[in-house]
């Protein structure tokens, strides 16, 4: 069943075209990621999901439903954790629930069994500098998924971290997804992650962006931990070439 | 927050050492200049003086004392309240700050020197024109801090909280207002310290009691002792307003400390 279905949407923001019949979904359960060169309007797609821009054209369905503007539909998690260094873990990951209007009490219930799966118990009196990158990343994934949103928009979520504590957190990552299945929209620019991560992938052009290519990424899960097969390199590379030719047009 | 107490007041003592040194020095030598030069009183009275002074005079100091307390209070509490709302009026309306932001700039802009006066006479010898004059000289350093801190705020923080279906109000009450709160303490600290002397300077000008007729009035019975015993306590209720700031800043901006030395 399809959560999410964007059909030919456009943006133009002043004389530019950013986005051009742009036409993808996603399905319950499903991970796919959107991969496209650097300021080709990926981070406008996320903006178009999260209401904070509301001119476009085209059609943008939830459960078949279109969005309404003002109401949210997906949860969304920033490049940057977005951690707010004045409240603790335990008050930064229940935001979202609070401001849903869910009481203080009822939010630290619901998101209380969590903390152990996302390797912050005994965390949850912590200021956010008092912990390290993957588990600011992994505070600010919960408070994501905690909020119960029908899909997680993920804006480069561990772009910022080093390239171990990445792949510590990837391997994390799936495993926690394998389990729980949320639906998740990535946008990353890093091939090796959209090809290790997703079910399918997206790839943008540069500005005005279109979907130049969609592939379905078959190796079986879980991928992380063990060797990449030869069919995910081959994609790798295929992606890799698609995305290069798109940078070279752009200068 | 993994710092215990005693060892952060050990730290405390050990920096504050330079400081105690400099000012008791200060007073030292001064002392021996009094001395050693054989200078009137009348002139330069010996700090020992003024503290014998200040004892023998117990009394009527501290019947002058406490109404420059109540105003500076007074004045103090309209200025943070006027300062706080101001700030929200102000952020919510950005026309409205453009338009009276000018204003309070030029507020700050007139000389003390001729406002107070006519301050006095158009409200008269009681508390209100002291109230207003504290409140005048320091509610802008605040205002300042606050709009400023308010425009801090971590875009990314903002923008998190809108995708989050957060109202305007929300935003201001989640993100806004905690993101200028270290700001809006450094507005403090600059203002506590004006408000003292706004006070006694308001007095001086037309009061019935308070450490500004206490000045007003021992500079005219030529009385550099007692001017100098008032000075002593005007210093002494701005440093214990300043040290009280300072505490209640610790206690709000406990998270500012946190991740230190980690």
């Amino acid at each position: 069943m399809t959560v999410l279905d964007m059909q030919e949407v456009s943006v133009t923001l002043g004389d530019t075209k950013v986005l051009e019949n742009i036409s993808l979904h996603v399905k319950e359960g499903e991970f796919v990621s959107i991969l496209g060169p650097s300021g080709a309007g990926k981070s406008t797609i996320f903006r178009l999901l999260t209401g904070d821009l509301d001119q476009y054209g085209g059609r943008i369905c939830c459960h078949g439903q279109p969005i309404t503007p003002g109401k949210q539909t997906f949860s969304f998690m920033p490049q940057r954790d977005a951690l707010m260094p004045w409240r603790k873990i335990l008050d930064n990951v229940t935001l979202g629930l609070e401001v849903q209007g869910v009481s203080r009490k009822e939010a630290r219930a619901q998101v209380s069994p969590l903390l152990d799966e996302f390797g912050l118990a005994g965390f949850e009196h912590y200021y956010p500098a008092q912990l390290s990158g993957g588990m600011r990343q992994r505070a600010a994934l919960l408070r994501t998924v905690a909020q119960g949103r029908a899909v997680q928009l993920l804006d480069e979520p561990f772009g910022a971290l080093d390239a171990l504590t990445r792949t510590q957190m990837q391997t994390w990552f799936e495993a926690r997804w394998q389990k729980a299945h949320w639906s998740t929209l990535l946008v990353t620019h890093d091939v090796r992650e959209a090809v290790a991560l997703s079910d399918r992938i997206y790839v943008l052009s540069a500005r005005p962006a279109r979907i130049i290519a969609e592939v379905t990424v078959p190796a079986p899960r879980p991928r992380m931990g063990s060797p990449i097969p030869d069919s995910s390199y081959a994609l790798e590379a295929q992606l890799l070439t698609i995305l290069l030719t798109q940078t070279g047009q752009n200068g | 927050m993994s710092v215990s107490s005693p060892h952060r007041m050990n730290k405390m003592w050990a920096r504050s050492v330079p400081a105690v040194v400099s000012v008791f020095s200060a007073f030292v030598i001064w002392e021996i200049y009094v001395h050693v030069s054989q200078i009137s009183p009348l002139i330069l009275p010996a700090p020992s003086r003024v503290l014998e002074q200040m004892w023998l005079n117990r009394e009527m100091l501290w019947k002058n004392t406490t109404p420059t307390i109540q105003a500076t209070l007074a004045g103090f509490s309209l200025s943070l309240v006027v300062a706080f709302a101001l700030s929200i009026l102000l952020d919510f309306m950005p026309r409205v700050r453009r338009a009276l932001f000018p204003i309070f700039v030029v507020s700050q802009t007139l000389p003390l020197v001729a406002i107070a006066p006519l301050v006095v006479l158009w409200f008269g010898f009681d508390l209100t024109p002291k109230i207003l004059l504290i409140a005048l000289v320091t509610f802008f350093p605040m205002l300042v801090a606050l709009v400023d801190g308010y425009d801090s705020t971590d875009s990314d923080i903002e923008s998190l909280l809108r995708s989050m279906g957060a109202s305007r109000v929300r935003v201001f009450r989640s993100a806004r207002l905690p993101s200028a709160m270290p700001y809006f303490f450094a507005g403090l600290r600059i203002s506590i310290t004006y408000a003292v002397v706004a006070a006694i300077f308001a007095e001086y000008v037309g009061a019935r009691a308070g450490l500004g007729i206490v000045i007003l009035n021992a500079k005219n019975n030529f009385r550099p002792d007692l001017v100098l015993a008032a000075v002593v306590i005007s210093s002494m209720l701005t440093l214990l307003l300043f040290v009280v700031s300072v505490l209640i800043q610790r206690q709000l901006l406990r998270w500012r400390d946190a991740g230190e030395g980690q």
